[in-house]
């Protein structure tokens, strides 16, 4: 990653943005395409109709290297409450750093790899504003014998939607089997990517990781397709808040666990028996007896949306909570938002005020995802 | 009479009535708009108070009255088709017309050459 004016980094593909009529705004400390000529709603759309490609080379990619799969990840479970210790060669969960009170650092993937001689290897992938303080945090904190490498000649790039299985296939007929949360290595010509079933739009879709110095080159190969736009982070943003899938910073950080964040799914059985990550009480008595709040999809009635930081009230009009993230859903076509309530009111069909410019504007509490997730579960 | 704003908005001026809207440079700068709130008829509005609200999916940004005077209608179409905003800024999706309280105001707007420089000087 190469340093662009001030104290701004840039990706390998920041030319090939500016060339393509990118919008580019500061973003985590680099400059990133926010939008294109089409705009946040169209790149929205298109995402979910055919194919749309991100550049997510600002995310940290990192090897955590032990003896081997065992040492690793007992290594790493004492970091992050999710069973790591089970994964499969080639297979990915999500999870999040913990600190003490189990409020959470980061979220991240972790991947096994899947090469037995990378016996003892696992890749993480963190929010790019957490990483330096992630390695920080990780490396402080894991015994001799265990190393975190940074992999900053990697840049990483999505392809998600319906398409994203044909196009990718068409050139690297490797991925097309692959399950959802699950990786391999692919070769892209002479090149060796690393290729994930994953994403952050709640579509079909794929990360691959590929060295900074080879990605303009597949990047041209997966947009020249006639199914593949170019997508920004405005409708990276909307696409993820539709999926129900949290940003860090806003619906999740160190003051929420990951139990009021409703990611208890997330925390395999064997660690929830057995505790061992930071926090673990709070989140073993959270688990036994429901947390003092949730994360909630919130529908407005109408048409104006409700932003990050407006307040819930319940009927009575008493301050139940707060809205972490919120917006206009281009394909649920109207407001969406997620935020936290107090458990009395976390009920699907609760009805709620937001107070928006003054005034409430009525509202319901709702399952989310607010459009449905296409994850492709066995191929 | 044509006139605009620091804030974006143009004013269409015929007598005493003024019809408001934002201009094609602010919509282009707002992006996509996904709601628009307007004010009711027979409100008193005041040169520079946050009179309407216009949401892209990016962010909301209020709308200022360039002119004191009463509102006299409101544009509901854009309740509908918040849309019509990108496609007809200067046009169909005018949001709403004010009975001027004092025309001396409009001295202070400036007129399509001086506002196409203000843009260019400060975007």
């Amino acid at each position: 990653m190469s340093s662009g004016h001030g104290s701004l980094q840039r990706t390998p593909l920041h030319d090939w943005h500016i060339a393509h009529g990118a919008k580019i705004v500061a973003f985590a400390g680099y400059e990133m395409p926010v939008q294109y000529t089409p705009g946040v709603l169209k790149e929205h759309l298109w995402t979910r109709e055919k194919a749309g490609l991100f550049d997510v080379s600002h995310m940290g990619q990192a090897f955590l290297k032990g003896a081997d799969h065992a040492a690793t990840a007992a290594a790493l479970e004492r970091l992050v409450p999710a069973d790591i210790a089970a994964l499969q060669p080639g297979q990915q969960r999500y999870t999040q750093l913990l600190d003490d009170t189990g409020g959470i650092l980061d979220d991240l993937m972790v991947t096994r790899s899947a090469r037995p001689e990378h016996d003892g290897k696992l890749l993480l992938i963190v929010n790019a504003g957490c990483k330096q303080a992630d390695y920080v945090h990780i490396a402080a904190r894991i015994p001799a014998g265990f190393e975190l490498v940074e992999a900053t000649q990697l840049a990483l790039i999505a392809l998600q939607g319906p398409g994203a299985a044909r196009v990718v296939g068409a050139l690297m007929p490797q991925a097309s089997d692959l399950p959802f949360m699950a990786a391999r290595f692919c070769a892209f010509g002479d090149t060796e990517v690393h290729i994930s079933r994953s994403g952050y739009t709640g579509e079909d879709g794929y990360e691959i990781s590929v060295p900074a110095d080879k990605v303009v080159a597949l990047w041209d190969a997966l947009a020249s397709h006639p199914d593949v736009q170019p997508i920004g982070l405005g409708a990276r943003d909307s696409l993820r808040l539709e999926a129900g899938l949290c940003l860090y910073g806003h619906d999740i950080d160190t003051t929420t666990s990951p139990i009021e964040a409703g990611l208890a799914w997330s925390i395999q059985k064997r660690r929830r028996l057995e505790g061992g990550f930071p926090g673990a009480a709070r989140i073993q008595r959270e688990l036994a007896e429901g947390p003092l709040r949730r994360r909630v999809g919130i529908r407005p009635e109408g048409k104006a949306p409700a932003r990050e930081g407006t307040e819930i009230r319940d009927k009575s009009g008493a301050l139940i909570g707060t809205v972490t993230s919120g917006g206009f859903g281009p394909s649920a076509n109207g407001p969406v938002a997620m935020g936290y309530v107090a458990a009395a009111h976390a009920k699907s069909g609760t009805p709620v005020d937001l107070m928006v410019r003054g005034k409430p504007l009525a509202a319901t509490v709702v399952d989310m995802p607010f459009v449905p997730h296409r994850y492709v579960r066995k191929t | 009479m044509l006139r605009f704003s620091k804030d974006h908005e143009w004013v269409h001026v015929e007598g005493d009535l003024a019809t408001i809207g934002i201009t094609v440079h602010a919509q282009g700068q707002l992006g996509d708009v996904v709601f628009v709130e307007v004010p009711e008829a027979g409100r008193k509005v005041a040169a520079g108070e946050a009179v309407a609200v216009v949401e892209s999916v990016k962010a909301a940004s209020d709308v200022y009255a360039p002119l004191s005077g009463e509102v006299v209608e409101a544009n509901g179409a854009l309740a509908d088709s918040p849309a019509l905003v990108n496609e007809d800024a200067e046009g169909k999706a005018w949001f709403f017309k004010v009975r001027l309280a004092d025309k001396s105001q409009l001295d202070g707007l400036m007129d399509r050459a001086a506002y196409d420089q203000f843009v260019a000087e400060h975007g």
